[in-house]
């Protein structure tokens, strides 16, 4: 991984926004929710508020260093629990084949189908826009290709010698699927598990621009959305959060490549 | 093919038969008595009717029975009917529909005619400038943020230079007829299938140029050099052909996003179609007009599915019409 150049800029990239995430707001202690200067204050003219203020008076830089918590947390949690939903589904459809591997894949393709985004607004919507809700409903639309894609690593390796040899021993088929298989499967689905982490932080700053963000939490989306009616007055308020997801993004896409390169060589010239 | 175009389209009935039980239940999913809930859209909570409201719309009715009745509305294009607009969602929908089409189809076009070109350019002069400054543009076109696209488009072209309208379908009050009208929509729609299209510009670039080298690779290609075609002819009927297969693939993959990005980018651009419709309906709570909108928007990318499906059979002839 460290030796391919961009997987070490998406690595430095994703390390400086998680010291932003966690030691920014020890540093910088403004809240994002507190006026603190006239409303358009344009960026770089005092250095109490380095790009500026918003329509209320609010500061930027301090909305985009507390964004960035949300965003990763956001990003981090939901992929977590998409790989909690995908990885059983996927294992046990390779592993036990069959009727059941029919049911679980058409249940995962229906999931599939489903137009993903306006999935995750209904959902939002009616469960109310908080953080838990915003985590649910991405995790909801991104499990599918985990389990597709656990599913395809575990119907070969089902068939390797050790894993075999597991069975004659007289193993349960729950010991095999996690101490035999599933390790093995790791590689492929790290790299899936980065690039995921990237689509939910785009999905969440897009429910957040419109409007179905948590109302307690400040994001980067939401900072986006709020900016866009006084766009022709103030551009700094839209352009630099926007900046902070698409850095963030390209950053953990990176790693992802870079992953892919080093564990996966075979299939490094996919891409995605 | 006949019996498996036959076979695609049951199978997409059935899928979208399930989403509109998902529906159901999702309506049901939603915080309060959803008479209430109707009675308040209506602007009144008045007991008897909240109770009239109940029986009108079967919510007094064991829930299999309402399910039925849901499902039988939807197959009779009946979505329900939405009080804050005062309209049946389904007549609502219809409205908007053109529009929606128009754009992400243009989106769609662009933006897979530029990707495979550029994918295409990536891949001749693999390993040059030109190739590195692709690949870069790509990576990052992949990671922006739509909405924020929008609207540096609209800094970009509407304020900084008054070049393209930043909002709408056509000019207010203009009343063009004839050619007039249709460059004046022509003008409107330029930025918001940019902004859409960019994103799968970026993936089908990426795509077609790994699907290229993948392929160059083979031994037909070989072959191809050693019967002494010039290299051109390998590149447009070898090469090209076989990379673009894995591309028509992913456009299908991605019809459902392209959904999405249309919420979002009509709703930045005021463009008046279903995903402007979708954001009016969530800011007003409008949940039969966003579920209806839901069901429609599953409706398309399910067709759009079964098209992507059948091209790919016909670029592919290797592959059989079974389902």
């Amino acid at each position: 991984m460290l030796r391919s150049p961009s997987g070490v800029i998406g690595l430095i990239i994703l390390l400086l926004a998680i010291a932003l995430a966690v030691f920014g707001p020890m540093l910088f202690p403004n809240s994002p929710w507190r006026m603190v200067q006239r409303p358009f204050l344009p960026p770089f003219t005092l250095s109490t508020v380095p790009l500026g203020t918003d329509a209320l008076g609010r500061d930027v830089f301090a909305g985009m260093i507390f964004g960035a918590r949300v965003s990763l947390l956001v990003g981090l949690v939901s992929t977590l629990v998409a790989l909690v939903v995908g990885l059983p589904i996927g294992a046990m459809a390779g592993y036990f084949g069959g009727k059941v591997d029919d049911a679980l894949m058409r249940f995962t393709e229906f999931f599939q189908t489903i137009p993903s985004f306006a999935l995750a607004i209904v959902l939002v919507a009616i469960l109310q826009p908080s953080i838990y809700s915003i985590v649910a409903s991405i995790a909801l639309v991104s499990w599918p290709p985990v389990a597709r894609l656990v599913r395809g690593e575990v119907l070969s390796l089902r068939t390797r010698e050790y894993v075999q040899a597991a069975v004659v021993t007289g193993q349960s088929n729950t010991w095999i699927i996690l101490r035999e298989i599933l390790p093995n499967t790791l590689s492929p689905v790290i790299v899936l598990a980065s690039l995921m982490v990237a689509t939910a932080i785009l999905l969440e700053s897009s429910l957040s621009f419109l409007g179905l963000g948590d109302p307690n939490l400040i994001s980067w989306g939401y900072m986006v959305g709020a900016g866009r009616t006084v766009i022709r007055q103030a551009w700094w308020i839209t352009v630099f959060p926007g900046v902070a997801i698409l850095i963030s993004v390209l950053g953990l896409n990176l790693i992802g490549e870079g992953l892919n390169d080093a564990l996966n060589p075979r299939l490094s010239r996919e891409g995605r | 093919m006949l019996s498996f175009i036959a076979q695609r389209v049951l199978k997409g009935v059935i899928v979208l038969l399930a989403i509109v039980v998902l529906n159901f239940f999702l309506i049901r999913l939603a915080p309060g008595d959803p008479a209430v809930v109707m009675a308040g859209e209506a602007g009144a909570s008045d007991q008897i009717f909240v109770q009239q409201l109940r029986q009108k719309f079967g919510l007094d009715k064991p829930l299999p029975e309402q399910l039925f009745v849901y499902v039988k509305g939807v197959v009779t294009l009946d979505l329900g009917f939405s009080f804050r607009q005062q309209a049946p969602v389904s007549k609502l929908i219809l409205e908007r529909l053109p529009a929606t089409l128009l754009l992400t189809l243009t989106a769609f076009a662009i933006s897979l005619m530029l990707g495979i070109l550029f994918g295409t350019f990536a891949a001749r002069f693999a390993g040059t400038w030109l190739d590195t400054a692709i690949t870069i543009f790509a990576l990052i076109f992949y990671a922006m943020p739509l909405f924020w696209v929008a609207l540096m488009g609209i800094l970009l072209f509407s304020v900084a230079v008054d070049w393209l309208p930043s909002f709408g379908y056509e000019t207010v009050g203009a009343n063009f007829t004839g050619l007039a009208h249709v460059v004046d929509v022509a003008r409107h729609l330029i930025m918001p299938a940019m902004t859409l299209g960019l994103f799968f510009m970026a993936t089908y670039t990426r795509m077609t140029r790994a699907s290229m080298l993948e392929v160059k690779r083979l031994d037909f290609v070989k072959t191809a050099r050693a019967k002494g075609l010039s290299d051109a002819v390998i590149q447009r009927r070898h090469v090209l052909r076989n990379a673009l297969l894995p591309v028509v693939t992913l456009a299908g993959v991605h019809s459902g996003t392209l959904i999405g990005g249309a919420v979002i980018t009509e709703t930045v651009f005021a463009w008046p179609g279903i995903g402007r419709l979708m954001y009016d309906a969530l800011l007003q709570r409008d949940y039969n007009l966003l579920l209806g909108v839901f069901v429609i928007c599953s409706a398309m990318v399910l067709t759009f599915n079964l098209i992507t499906d059948l091209v790919y059979r016909l670029v592919d002839p290797r592959i059989e019409f079974t389902a």
